[in-house]
């Protein structure tokens, strides 16, 4: 088993190698650049245009920076924002774990639903249950985030005045980050009301961030499934007068597990994705927000160590769910 | 976020908590942008000042609340010598600074504190110019004030004086403005020996009517009501910001009681929001100017007759009725009609296709092809720049002129549109810092401002404009200026070396119950006099 995590983790080495180029090139290859941004209509002449760039040391080679760059990383130096001059690391910090909260909830949303959604549809393939539910699966994975955020907001919150509209929790709790983990806190604080807040907050965007995943869950569920139920040790169990029940749910779901895990594991990274758009309209102080702003900026610094840190997550997280197919399976591990 | 500041906050929360009235008043806005810092020197967003500046600090001078007009901030009075060339300010006494769990002064605001703000910013060897690591001061520099100002002299602790190199008219314009507010030289040096600088940026204390409680990055601002502040007391006691970027949502928190006022409202929305019984609207002229600038140096548009022929040919009210839905007017001069010295005498080019078209045929244009530059974004003066650009398009086309839409990247946008020698016209604007006629004309159309570096995207140098606008800068009375500006409206209007498209107006809609607030013509948000009825 240590063998085998040992060999995860070396390839490791040359796709982070890979991500800190494409973190660095990628704000770059965009057009504009800060100090210009920075300016705005007024302009800039070129003697403080240089000046600025060779502050922020944009006037080096690019390759010169690239090094730089890793040079400080080896440190542990993110570098600062060259829009708010505070340390990446800190914002990154201070950030993520609403990120982290909104995520989870909606991971154990889309998988709570996904996976019983798929089962009973694969169990009852052709049935009204699953045409329905496929259907819907399919309008779900097709959702544009922002406007169904948004349509969700006007329903709920606005014509129903069930959720509120936006924010992590009430203003009118205060109290200070210990873990950043609102849920947490809230409970720390001991504030009457506070935890109930917290939790009214996350239901919209945990639901509009869980809809792509939840989708893609229940249809991979659904074909692992029908695959697994035509296997031949499933016809046996069926043969030996085995209850459907524990045919299904030891037999067959637990060989349909893998493929599903997989498709779990890659939509962290689709996660990280409707975050962005998740977090700008329920004003959701987490990373997406925090890397299209600045994005919009060109505020490199961010982007890239900001990009990297993200890519190092998912990163991790394919990790642990590759360590997870050598628990369920043990050919894998052995192989 | 290290541990003591979590249990310094906690404890500013307790201390809060404990010191407020049973009913303590508490204002929400749903501001649209996060702060970039608290100390308004290095930072130039809006969104910014509007949570530093305004609620936080004073300035020497002020903007009266809804006008452009300076008048006695933290300096009580002032004399500016015959020969334009030295102001000296009278320090308002007993104005006492903010506290924090960092910093209790142990002094009142002085000639010290006014020194300090300055010379952070004007000298690069100041021990404060670099208190965080590549920060600049860039609105210290585009107003020009490293050239402007020659020293800054402390004649005793309540009187200060400034020597300038040269007169400049809207030298106490620009230091109304908020970078030029006022921090304190005590707490500077209390954090100094603390070792913690950047607090000046994350703990802010200043004189204005609001106190800073905390920050949660993103999310929300809290306010305090200043109990020592010298001005009139704030009629709320909390102000809180709850940051909303997107416009839809923030009238959804709007109409659910989340917050009671909101800025930059979809323009789709706002007929609903005037039909909404527990709303209602601001709306007031806004302090800007969107324009369509030839490249005055390239032929044929360098031919003012051909300029003021495409002018004739553009429906520009057709722009304002689609593209702005009506919110907004039709713009004849490069100044909105709510700044001082606008010549309201002139008249606009009439919308008259037949015309222009014969106009141009008299220059012998025929066959013209342009290419008309649409901005990427969305700004109060242009909310649509390729709808803008298409209606023009269709415009031309009734006379003879073929248009091709071009458009770039914003910084791009910016840059590209700059460069000597660039095809085609170009749709920007301009929204004013300070209200001074010359933070327009000056600034756009200028002969200096048409080098590199500048704003003069027609590259428009008429030399007779030009010494106007130097003699009006240098001129202390208004009523000489007013004259000399209007003349150079007349100038501008003949030569037309931009189509002068809009002035855009801003909306602001609050809850039914919110009194007391007063629109910017510079599009701050402040809230010292607002209040809750019930």
């Amino acid at each position: 088993m240590i063998r085998f995590i040992l060999g995860k983790l070396l390839y490791l080495v040359p796709t982070f190698v890979g991500i800190t180029i494409i973190a660095f090139g990628f704000v770059r290859i965009l057009p504009g650049d800060p100090v210009l941004l920075m300016a705005g209509e007024r302009g800039i002449s070129p003697e403080r245009h240089a000046a600025l760039s060779a502050q922020l040391g944009f006037d080096q080679p690019i390759w010169l920076q690239y090094l730089q760059f890793l040079g400080r990383l080896f440190h542990g130096d993110l570098g600062n924002s060259l829009v708010t001059k505070k340390p990446v690391m800190a914002e990154f910090l201070t950030l993520f774990p609403a990120t982290v909260e909104l995520g989870l909830v909606a991971i154990i949303i889309a998988t709570a639903i996904g996976v019983p959604v798929g089962v009973l549809a694969a169990i009852k393939r052709g049935s009204w249950f699953d045409q329905v539910s496929m259907t819907a699966a399919l309008v779900g994975f097709s959702m544009p985030i922002f406007w169904w955020g948004l349509l969700l907001i006007i329903f709920f919150s606005g014509i129903l005045g069930w959720t509120p509209v936006s924010g992590r929790i009430s203003l009118i709790y205060f109290f200070p980050d210990v873990t950043g983990f609102m849920l947490i806190d809230s409970i720390i604080s001991g504030q009457k009301g506070a935890f109930t807040s917290a939790l009214s907050h996350l239901i919209l965007p945990s639901v509009v961030l869980a809809t792509i995943p939840l989708a893609v869950i229940a249809r991979q569920t659904r074909s692992a499934m029908l695959e697994v139920m035509g296997e031949d040790y499933v016809r046996t169990a069926r043969a030996k007068g085995m209850p459907p029940s524990r045919v299904v749910g030891v037999h067959a779901l637990r060989n349909a597990m893998i493929p599903v895990i997989t498709t779990i594991g890659l939509q962290i990274g689709v996660l990280m994705a409707g975050a962005i758009l998740t977090e700008t309209i329920f004003s959701w102080p987490g990373i997406g927000k925090w890397m299209i702003d600045s994005i919009s900026r060109r505020d490199y610094p961010v982007v890239q160590s900001g990009l990297l840190l993200i890519a190092g997550l998912v990163m991790l997280v394919n990790l642990l769910v590759d360590l997870t197919y050598g628990l369920i399976n043990p050919r894998i591990r052995h192989k | 976020m290290t541990m003591l500041t979590r249990i310094l906050i906690a404890a500013s929360a307790l201390a809060m908590t404990s010191a407020m009235p049973a009913l303590a008043k508490t204002f929400v806005y749903c501001s649209e942008a996060s702060p970039e810092g608290f100390d308004p020197a290095p930072y130039t967003a809006g969104g910014t000042f509007d949570a530093s500046a305004h609620p936080i600090y004073n300035r020497l001078a002020e903007f009266k609340k809804g006008t452009t007009e300076v008048e006695p901030g933290l300096a009580e009075s002032w004399d500016v010598s015959a020969d334009g060339l030295e102001y000296t300010f009278k320090l308002r006494q007993g104005v006492k600074w903010q506290s924090n769990e960092k910093f209790t002064p142990t002094r009142d605001f002085n000639a010290d504190d006014v020194i300090f703000s300055f010379m952070r910013q004007a000298s690069a060897d100041h021990p404060w110019n670099q208190y965080i690591a590549g920060i600049t001061y860039e609105y210290y520099n585009s107003m020009e004030m490293p050239s402007l100002i020659k020293e800054v002299v402390k004649v005793d602790d309540y009187t200060v004086k400034f020597v300038l190199t040269r007169p400049e008219a809207p030298f106490l314009a620009n230091i109304s403005m908020p970078f030029a507010s006022i921090v304190s030289a005590e707490y500077a040096s209390v954090l100094e020996a603390a070792g913690t600088k950047e607090d000046l940026n994350n703990l802010p204390i200043g004189t204005g009517p609001f106190k800073f409680v905390a920050y949660q990055k993103d999310a929300v601002i809290r306010y305090v009501k200043n109990p020592d502040y010298w001005g009139e007391a704030p009629k709320i006691d909390d102000l809180v910001f709850a940051i909303t970027p997107d416009a839809a949502v923030r009238l959804q928190k709007l109409k659910a009681g989340e917050c009671q006022l909101m800025p930059f409202p979809a323009p789709a929305d706002i007929a609903a929001i005037k039909e909404d019984p527990n709303l209602k609207v601001d709306e007031q002229a806004g302090l800007n100017v969107g324009y369509l600038a030839y490249n005055t140096t390239q032929a044929p548009f360098d031919n003012p007759k051909v300029r003021k022929a495409l002018n004739m040919a553009m429906n520009k009210q057709a722009i304002i009725d689609a593209v702005f839905q009506g919110a907004g007017q039709v713009a004849k001069n490069p100044i909105p009609p709510t700044m001082w010295s606008y010549n309201d005498a002139i008249v606009d080019d009439v919308y008259d296709p037949v015309a222009a078209k014969a106009a141009l045929e008299a220059e012998g244009v025929k066959d013209l092809s342009m290419k008309v530059w649409a901005m990427p974004v969305q700004r109060p003066y242009m909310p649509n720049a390729r709808r803008t650009a298409e209606l023009i398009q269709e415009d031309f086309a009734k006379v003879g002129v073929t248009v091709e839409i071009v458009s770039y990247e914003w910084g791009e946008y910016l840059d590209k549109s700059m460069e000597a020698g660039r095809d085609g016209a170009v749709i920007l604007g301009w929204t004013g810092d300070n209200g001074d006629p010359d933070n327009f004309m000056g600034v756009l159309l200028s002969c200096a401002s048409a080098q590199p570096g500048g704003a003069n995207r027609a590259f428009w140098c008429n030399q007779e404009f030009s010494d106007l606008l130097s003699k009006a800068k240098q001129t202390a009375d208004v009523a000489e200026r007013t004259k000399l500006y209007e003349q150079a409206q007349v100038i501008f209007k003949d030569q037309a070396p931009w189509a002068t498209l809009d002035h855009s107006t801003q909306y602001v809609p609050m809850a039914k119950n919110v009194t007391g607030f007063v629109m910017s013509p510079l599009g701050d948000y402040t809230f010292d006099t607002v209040d809750l009825t019930e």
